[in-house]
């Protein structure tokens, strides 16, 4: 493929914030301009479509990339979806979501049905931010859209015609170099050059989500020795305040949040699991202590192999997600719609 | 198709040149928007907008039940770009509610974060997204002739920016090649880093807490800051003379060129930055506090100050339904008759709505957005106010109340004077920013580019005020609190795009009742009961059309300059579409919006 163009289609049209849109404007390793000028060897020719930055006003100019991938006309191509699958199929009239306009009517065309038109045609399909990835912050208890991330909506086993699973960079947003990084990875693979990109059960990249958010805290010090910050302002571990770190996968406090500068727990911000399957609900109410948190900070100086198995339990929970996002025709989330 | 009876298209009835056309979604924006127009291309109006956002995620109704001291963490993700401004405005209400007092420490902290987030995002908004329709590539298509001029045009201002002609301006915006475009992409990162440092991340903050922040105040946090700052300082020093050469040169190639997204003066601006001294978070104080804030607060009707009382401006909010998809909460439970202060609160106001989502079938006849039309009554009017883009109104407020003096800001009664020190390429600058004549395209995107210098202005003195804390062993940015079973709060701050407030209730210990009102409602909504229009359809109604490409080749450059220079943000709502230019009467369209 190192001859053919990529194209980017990136629709940012489900429950969304863009924050993952704006995130990618924020990396530098490397830099959205990197990528688009193809200033970095191997890459093959990208061309963005992407509303954020697009020059063209908008409306149909804009829109006559997806409507050629559509089409068939338009490989390969990488589809972006950002925000969360707003459930469609429980309306019996009218969209929670839109992006232009369904050929042939004058109403919105819905996310889903955008997916539904583009997906079995892409290269491959990257979710970014944890809405899009496993449902987030629209997904919650009582949420009156039957939000879903994509797993949800395509199904987990779900696998590009080129045999690629659904990429899932979540974060709420996303951390900037996460992205762009995976981006780059994607576009190498596309050109050859790279293998398969390596993703684990919740289609997240290995080398990103590997390891947990306390494993790569500078804090963890404290921790150790048993001190614990009982104000947030404390420069200490801030696990008996609310910090899930221990159980959340993620490399922020190791990374920081961009050039090197930021983060949540390294900083003074307790981890609320916004890159996990769980997110939000089963991090709430967010300023108590984690269940669990009393007897592993208690044993923390004890061998660390039981705490690992503790951790191990509430690691499995919080990466599942909870059992009202789905793609069925009946909201269960406990919102009582308008009669 | 025939033409239909449209109102607000009388003065074209019979023209056989009224075309359709829409953008939807509009790009370079952040969200989902759409506009829909009809055009006059003989009289070269727009005779007719319409105004939809086409998402619905439902805030209002998922925070029910949940604990109030998540609400910061919550709506933080109602907006990408500036979900800063949510969060911190949450914990103003949460402070209220709570009770808790922030330790000064902690108000400089949320003030450099906050100032840190306007420096950024105006910034990239400006030169990456608005700056796009000012740049050579954009103007060559749309209006060549002002193409010509602009090679000829000297920059008044070359000497300070090194650009010697508009042209040269202009070339330094296009998309990744343009010099100037590419410098702004690294200075909203590093401008984020300064975010980052005393908010944790961007664009949810990870550091800030109800009661204060987590963020640990150490000599190295505030020289972290410092340091970039005076880097973006020197940058204003550029940026601004730039842009008023790129404006005032629109103004002269195009006379008539003010008339491009001018509306009447109806700007509302909520106030920004805390002053810790006097901000106890009561609403007993609030018109005291209000007052004293870095941003003054303020409501400005034809070039005059109404209010700069943030208890009567909250009392004034009105939540209109206009034509957008939901019931009525007239038979639904009243929160709040009266305020602490004995002031009867509307059955219209946020402390007493309830949402009723209603999705339906898209009808501009009928209901056609998922934005509500939000309103401010001034005793009499249901005033459609804007934000003028965030900062054309709180210059505009900053100034008239004349209250803000700070040293390297000060508000003077009908301008505002922002002192800039030597940096290493330059002596100290001062810039004044003098209210327009007019509430229009070209004066919100130049306010915004002043309000950057504000924002580094205004840095400095927080960051002076921090450096007095922690040399005086005065390092706590966080103050414990109790949740109360029963309970009230709001908070009133600036998006980066404009007016923002939230409204709490609280019983039983949960959220009873929450309601956040962004800028984009404001500026965004579709025609209210009344019929008056909201903002963006207003602002486009009746602006002329000064592209050169006919209905055939149309892009709509003045229009989308109408629409951008508020800043949309839709999360919140705009859309437009291209209808291929076609006359109504032969247009068989089917995605003609209005058939």
């Amino acid at each position: 493929m190192a001859d053919t163009v990529v194209n980017v289609l990136w629709i940012p049209a489900g429950l969304s914030c863009d924050g993952d849109s704006v995130a990618l404007t924020n990396a530098s390793q490397p830099a959205i301009e990197e990528i688009a000028l193809g200033a970095l060897p191997g890459l093959p020719n990208v061309k963005f479509h992407w509303p954020l930055i697009e020059y063209s006003l908008g409306g149909a100019e804009f829109l006559e990339a997806f409507f050629k991938a559509e089409r068939g006309e338009l490989d390969p191509f990488v589809l972006v979806v950002e925000g969360s699958i707003a459930n469609e199929k429980i309306l019996t009239e009218g969209y929670w979501t839109g992006f232009g306009n369904e050929p042939g009517t004058d109403q919105p065309r819905t996310f889903s049905a955008w997916i539904d038109a583009l997906a079995p045609k892409a290269w491959a399909v990257l979710a970014v931010g944890t809405c899009a990835t496993y449902g987030g912050i629209h997904a919650m208890s009582g949420n009156p859209t039957g939000a879903m991330g994509i797993l949800d909506y395509l199904g987990w086993e779900w696998k590009s015609k080129f045999g690629l699973p659904i990429v899932c960079v979540p974060g709420c947003p996303i951390q900037p170099d996460n992205l762009s990084e995976t981006i780059l990875y994607l576009l190498w693979q596309a050109a050859g050059i790279a293998p398969m990109i390596p993703l684990d059960e919740a289609g997240r990249p290995t080398w990103l989500f590997g390891s947990t958010v306390h494993e790569g805290c500078d804090r963890a010090g404290y921790y150790e020795q048993g001190d614990f910050a009982s104000e947030y302002d404390s420069p200490k571990c801030l696990v008996k305040l609310g910090c899930w770190g221990p159980v959340v996968k993620c490399n922020v406090p190791k990374r920081g949040w961009t050039g090197g500068v930021g983060g949540c727990p390294n900083v003074g911000g307790i981890c609320i699991g916004c890159t996990m399957p769980g997110f939000p609900d089963k991090f709430m109410p967010f300023m108590d202590e984690p269940p669990g948190g009393k007897l592993s900070s208690a044993v923390s100086t004890v061998y660390g192999g039981m705490v690992k198995t503790l951790r191990n339990f509430t690691m499995n929970t919080v990466d599942k997600e909870p059992k009202w996002r789905h793609n069925r025709p009946q909201l269960t989330t406990g919102y009582r719609p308008v009669k | 198709m025939a033409v239909k009876d449209l109102p607000g298209a009388q003065a074209t009835a019979g023209n056989k040149n009224l075309v359709e056309m829409s953008w939807d979604p509009i790009t370079r924006i952040v969200g989902s928007l759409g506009i829909y127009t009809k055009i006059d291309f003989q009289q070269k109006i727009v005779a007719e907008c319409h105004s939809t956002s086409s998402i619905f995620r439902g805030y209002s109704i998922f925070m029910k039940g949940k604990d109030p001291r998540d609400a910061h963490f919550i709506t933080s993700r109602i907006c990408g770009i500036c979900g800063d401004n949510h969060c911190v405005c949450a914990i103003y209400a949460q402070n209220m509610a709570f009770g808790v007092r922030p330790p000064a420490m902690g108000e400089w902290i949320m003030n450099l974060g906050e100032a840190a987030e306007y420096m950024f995002d105006h910034n990239i908004f400006q030169e990456n997204l608005v700056g796009v329709d000012f740049c050579e590539q954009m103007v060559r298509e749309t209006n060549p002739s002002v193409w010509e001029k602009a090679k000829n045009k000297p920059s008044p201002n070359a000497h300070i920016h090194g650009y010697k002609t508009i042209a040269d301006i202009m070339t330094s915006l296009n998309p990744f090649s343009g010099d100037f475009y590419r410098q702004a992409l690294v200075i909203s990162r590093y401008t984020r880093e300064m975010f980052c440092l005393m908010e944790g991340k961007h664009v949810h903050p990870s550091t800030l807490y109800p009661g204060g922040t987590g963020t640990v105040a150490t000599v190295q946090l505030f020289t972290d800051y410092y340091s970039r700052l005076m880097r973006y300082i020197e940058y204003m020093k550029v940026c601004v003379p730039l842009h008023d050469d790129l404006f005032d040169f629109f103004y002269e190639a195009l006379p008539g060129y003010e008339k491009v997204g001018q509306r009447r003066i109806l700007l509302g601006c909520w106030g920004a930055f805390q002053d810790p001294d006097h901000c106890d978070f009561t609403y007993k104080n609030m018109t005291h506090w209000g007052r004293k804030m870095f941003v003054t607060p303020g409501v400005v009707v034809d070039g005059k100050l109404v209010t700069n009382d943030l208890v009567q401006i909250n009392l004034g909010i009105r939540i209109l339904l206009g034509h957008s998809y939901y019931n009525d909460w007239e038979n639904e439970e009243t929160f709040m008759e009266k305020d602490p202060l004995g002031n009867p609160v509307d059955r219209r106001h946020p402390w007493n709505q309830t949402t009723l989502p209603t999705p339906k079938k898209r009808n501009f006849d009928g209901q056609y957005s998922w934005v509500m039309s939000p309103r401010w009554y001034d005793g009499k009017d249901h005033l459609a106010l804007d934000t003028g883009g965030g900062a054309l109104a709180r210059m505009w407020s900053t100034a008239l109340s004349g209250l803000v003096d700070i040293g390297y800001v000060k508000a003077t009664g009908n301008s505002v004077i922002i002192n800039l020190p030597k940096s290493v390429l330059s002596g100290p600058v001062t810039f004044e920013w003098k209210c327009p004549q007019w509430s229009n395209a070209i004066e919100r995107d130049r306010a915004r580019t002043y309000f950057q210098a504000y924002s580094a202005g205004a840095a400095l003195f927080f960051l002076d005020k921090a450096f007095e804390e922690l040399r005086g062993g005065r390092t706590r940015s966080w103050e414990p609190f109790t949740v109360p079973q029963d309970g009230f709060g709001c908070g009133f701050t600036e998006a980066v795009r404009g007016v923002l407030s939230h409204h709490v209730i609280i019983r039983d210990g949960k959220i009873a009742n929450y309601h956040p009102y962004p800028p984009t409602p404001w500026n965004a909504n579709p025609r209210d009961k009344y019929g008056t229009p909201g903002p963006y359809e207003d602002a486009v109604q009746n602006t002329p059309i000064f592209e050169e490409n006919g209905p055939d080749s149309f892009k709509g450059i003045d229009i989308m300059r109408a629409v951008r220079s508020f800043d949309p943000c839709l999360p919140c709502g705009v859309h437009m579409y291209l209808g291929n230019g076609k006359t109504i009467e032969t247009m068989h369209s089917p995605l003609a919006p209005f058939g």
